[in-house]
């Protein structure tokens, strides 16, 4: 690997990676879901999203997902050198219809190194003081 | 309405593969906010050791979630009412353009919980070839239609 080397220190276990904090707007949530093709409309539409019982428009899963992995990919160097990325949507990113949408904030830590030498990285996402992910969880092979 | 217990372990594969297209690794990353040159710039890719450049870890969504709509449509269940539970990735080698994707899909699992129906899928993306190239497992949580008044699809309103 040549243009990013995470330093040796960085890859015990309890080392922290650096905190990212995102911003999500309605008009972020529009693009998601042309890109990815879920027009689910509780990502865009306040009225079906009311109806249906959630606060307000929620951003989607796949979009919190997305964010807390650049922790990971921005630290690794490699984006490929994730080999495993899994998370449990514990709570809504609620985006408000203004200019500023929501926060997200992700923090990321080694938590273990593997048999294989491969290194668990435990994440937590959080928005307006809640928790949103729970279980974020990437299995990433630095090269040495 | 449940979902049919008799789905668990029903399998079901895309007619056509998806084709990866370079502009669309550039779209869904720009769509994320994510200013990565890997996904972008093929030399940036090579020198990270890649052919070509590669796809963001949650791209597979694009095609993994077009596979699953055909069996959400046979069950009855309108996008409106689901949210989704969890989300995993299995990489065995990095998306690139011109990869032509087989989407196979199996119901994992099927659990009701306090109303909702728990649905978990599995989707085994190979290449061309047949070499495997990620696999995905997607949950999502059913929720029971409001009552009143009657939704309707929000679409083009």
């Amino acid at each position: 690997m040549t243009s990013h080397d995470v330093a040796a220190h960085d890859l015990e276990p309890g080392a922290q990676l650096p905190t990212q904090t995102f911003r999500v707007t309605r008009a972020d949530l529009v693009r998601y879901a042309g890109a990815s093709g879920d027009f689910n409309p509780i990502h865009w539409n306040e009225r079906i999203a009311t109806r249906v019982g959630l606060p307000n428009v929620i951003a989607h899963g796949m979009v919190t997902m997305a964010l807390a992995a650049r922790v990971v990919t921005d630290w690794a160097g490699d984006p490929a050198a994730v080999e495993e990325y899994g998370v449990r949507f514990a709570g809504p990113v609620v985006v408000p219809d203004d200019d500023t949408g929501a926060e997200v904030t992700v923090t990321g830590v080694v938590k273990r190194r593997l048999d294989d030498g491969r290194l668990q990285v435990d994440l937590t996402a959080r928005s307006d003081g809640e928790k949103v992910l729970g279980r974020a969880r990437a299995i990433v092979r630095i090269p040495t | 309405m449940p979902i049919d217990p008799s789905y668990l372990g029903h399998s079901f594969a895309s007619d056509t593969p998806y084709e990866v297209g370079r502009e669309k690794i550039r779209e869904f990353a720009d769509a994320i906010g994510d200013p990565n040159p890997a996904y972008r710039d093929a030399e940036a890719a090579k020198a990270l050791g890649h052919p070509d450049v590669i796809a963001p870890p949650t791209f597979p969504i694009v095609f993994t979630f077009a596979a699953n709509l055909p069996l959400l449509a046979e069950l009855g269940i309108e996008l409106r009412n689901i949210v989704h539970g969890e989300q995993r990735f299995q990489y065995a080698r990095p998306i690139r353009p011109g990869d032509r994707l087989a989407c196979a899909v199996t119901v994992e699992n099927v659990r009701p919980m306090a109303g909702d129906d728990f649905l978990t899928t599995r989707a085994d993306i190979s290449a061309a070839d047949g070499e495997h190239v990620v696999s995905a497992w997607s949950t999502i949580i059913a929720r029971p239609e409001p009552d009143a008044p009657e939704a309707d699809s929000g679409e083009g309103r």
